[in-house]
C-alpha cells in the first residue's frame, strides 16, 4: 500500500504509469462519448412535455456531476498537499482547476441555453445556479493563485486552503434544490428508489456521466503529464524516456 | 504518523470542519434570502413584503386560466394546496406553462390581493418520460399523480 503511494510522488514512474493508462484510456473516452452522444441525441425518445429540447441533459448533467466530484479531487490532493508536502499533490491540484472550470462553464452555459426554452429565462439567481457560479469563481481562483505566486510551494499551499475553504460549497449545489425554493427541479437520478426519469433515457444519460469521468481522466492525466514535463524538462530520465520509446 | 505531519493534519479538518459550520450558519441565517420565491401560503398569511417587488412559486390551479379575447392578458390562480394567490399577467408565456403545472412569478401585490406580474417563468418537474410512456400513466393514474410542492 504504501509503497504505491510512494511511487505515485516519483515522478519518472508516474510519467510512464499515466502514459499507459492515457494510451488506452483516451480511446475509450472518444468511443463512449460517441456512443453516448448518438444514443442520447438520436435514439432516446422525446420527452412528454420538453419535446427534443430536453437532450441538451446529455451535456449539461454530465459536466456538472463530473464538476462536483472533479473538486473533491482537488480539495483531496490540496489535503495531501499541506499535510504530506507531496510535489505530485499540487501538480495534481494544478492540473484539475482549469478542468473543472471548463465543465462548470458548459454545465452553466448548457444550463442557460436549456432554461430559455423550458423556464422562459436565460438566468436567474436561485440557490443551485448562484452555488454553481460561485463553484466556476472557486475553480478560476485556483488558477489565479497559482499564477500569483513566484514560489510554488507557496502557491500550492494558498491554493490548497483555498481550495480545502470551499469543499463547503458542494453539499450546498447538491442539496441546494431541497433545502430552498429554487426554479431548478430537483435531482432526477436518485440513488435510492426509482429514478424520476425513465430507463429509455436514464442508460445513455448514466453512459454520458461514464463518458465524462473518463474524460476528466484524460485531460487530467494530460495537464499532470505536461506540468511533469515541463518541472523536470532537465532530467535525465525524462530525456531517455522522451528519445528512447 | 510523524507529529508535524499529525498536527499540519489536524489542522485541515479543524479549517474545513470551522469553515463549513460558518458558512453553514451564514446560509442558515440568510435562508429566506436563499428562498427564489414565496409559496403562496405564506402570501396569504402576510409574510411577503407589499411594497416592492416579490416572487410567487406553486401550481397552476386547474382550470382557473382565464386569457383576455382582446389583449395578452392572463389572470390565472397559483396554489401550494394550503392556499391560492390570483396573479394577473400581461405578455408572452413560455411554452411549458400549462395548468396543473409549477410556475414562478414576479411582481407586486396590490390592495385585493392579486399579484401584477412582470414576468412568469415555467418550473418543471424531475420527471422526464417519453409520451407513449405519459399517455399510458394518463390513463391510469393521472389524478392520483399531483406533484406537491416542496
Amino acid at each position: 500500500m504504501w509503497t504505491i503511494i510512494h511511487k505515485m510522488g516519483s515522478p519518472p514512474w508516474f510519467f510512464r504509469f499515466s502514459g499507459g493508462l492515457v494510451k488506452w484510456l483516451l480511446p475509450l473516452t472518444v468511443c463512449l462519448l460517441l456512443v453516448g452522444a448518438v444514443w442520447g441525441l438520436l435514439i432516446a425518445p422525446p420527452d412528454f412535455r420538453q419535446g427534443n429540447s430536453y437532450r441538451i441533459i446529455y451535456i449539461h448533467v454530465p459536466s456538472a456531476v463530473v464538476a462536483l466530484a472533479g473538486y473533491y479531487v482537488m480539495a483531496f490532493a490540496g489535503a495531501v498537499s499541506l499535510v504530506w508536502r507531496i510535489k505530485m499533490a499540487d501538480v495534481t491540484m494544478r492540473a484539475v482547476a482549469p478542468v473543472g472550470a471548463a465543465l462548470t462553464a458548459i454545465a452553466l452555459v448548457t444550463g442557460a441555453i436549456w432554461g430559455k426554452p423550458t423556464w422562459g429565462t436565460w438566468w436567474v439567481w436561485d440557490a443551485r445556479i448562484t452555488s454553481m457560479l460561485i463553484l466556476l469563481f472557486l475553480y478560476l481562483g485556483v488558477v489565479a493563485l497559482f499564477e500569483a505566486y513566484e514560489n510554488k510551494s507557496a502557491a500550492a499551499r494558498a491554493c490548497a486552503v483555498l481550495t480545502l475553504v470551499g469543499t463547503v460549497n458542494i453539499p450546498i449545489i447538491y442539496k441546494s434544490v431541497d433545502w430552498w425554493y429554487s426554479l431548478h427541479q430537483p435531482a432526477s437520478i436518485k440513488f435510492t428508489g426509482e429514478s424520476a426519469i425513465d430507463p429509455s433515457m436514464l442508460y445513455p444519460l448514466l453512459l454520458m456521466i461514464g463518458a465524462f469521468y473518463c474524460l476528466f481522466a484524460v485531460t487530467v492525466l494530460l495537464n499532470m503529464r505536461a506540468e511533469l514535463a515541463w518541472n523536470h524538462r532537465d532530467a535525465s530520465w525524462l530525456k531517455q524516456l522522451v528519445q528512447g520509446t | 504518523m510523524h507529529p508535524a505531519r499529525k498536527q499540519r493534519l489536524i489542522l485541515v479538518s479543524l479549517v474545513v470542519v470551522l469553515s463549513s459550520a460558518a458558512i453553514g450558519l451564514v446560509a442558515f441565517a440568510l435562508r429566506d434570502n436563499i428562498n427564489l420565491f414565496y409559496p403562496p401560503a405564506d402570501v396569504v398569511a402576510g409574510k411577503a413584503p407589499t411594497d416592492r417587488s416579490i416572487r410567487l412559486g406553486g401550481m397552476v390551479v386547474a382550470g382557473s386560466i382565464e386569457r383576455s379575447n382582446s389583449e395578452l392578458d392572463t389572470i390565472f390562480w397559483v396554489t401550494d394546496y394550503e392556499a391560492s394567490v390570483p396573479v394577473r399577467y400581461s405578455g408572452i408565456l413560455p411554452d411549458l406553462f400549462a395548468e396543473g403545472e409549477g410556475v414562478v412569478a414576479e411582481g407586486t401585490l396590490d390592495e385585493s390581493g392579486m399579484l401584477i406580474a412582470t414576468q412568469v417563468l415555467a418550473k418543471h418537474d424531475e420527471n422526464y418520460m417519453p409520451p407513449e410512456v405519459a399517455a399510458a400513466l394518463e390513463g391510469k393514474t393521472a389524478p392520483a399523480e399531483q406533484p406537491v410542492l416542496p
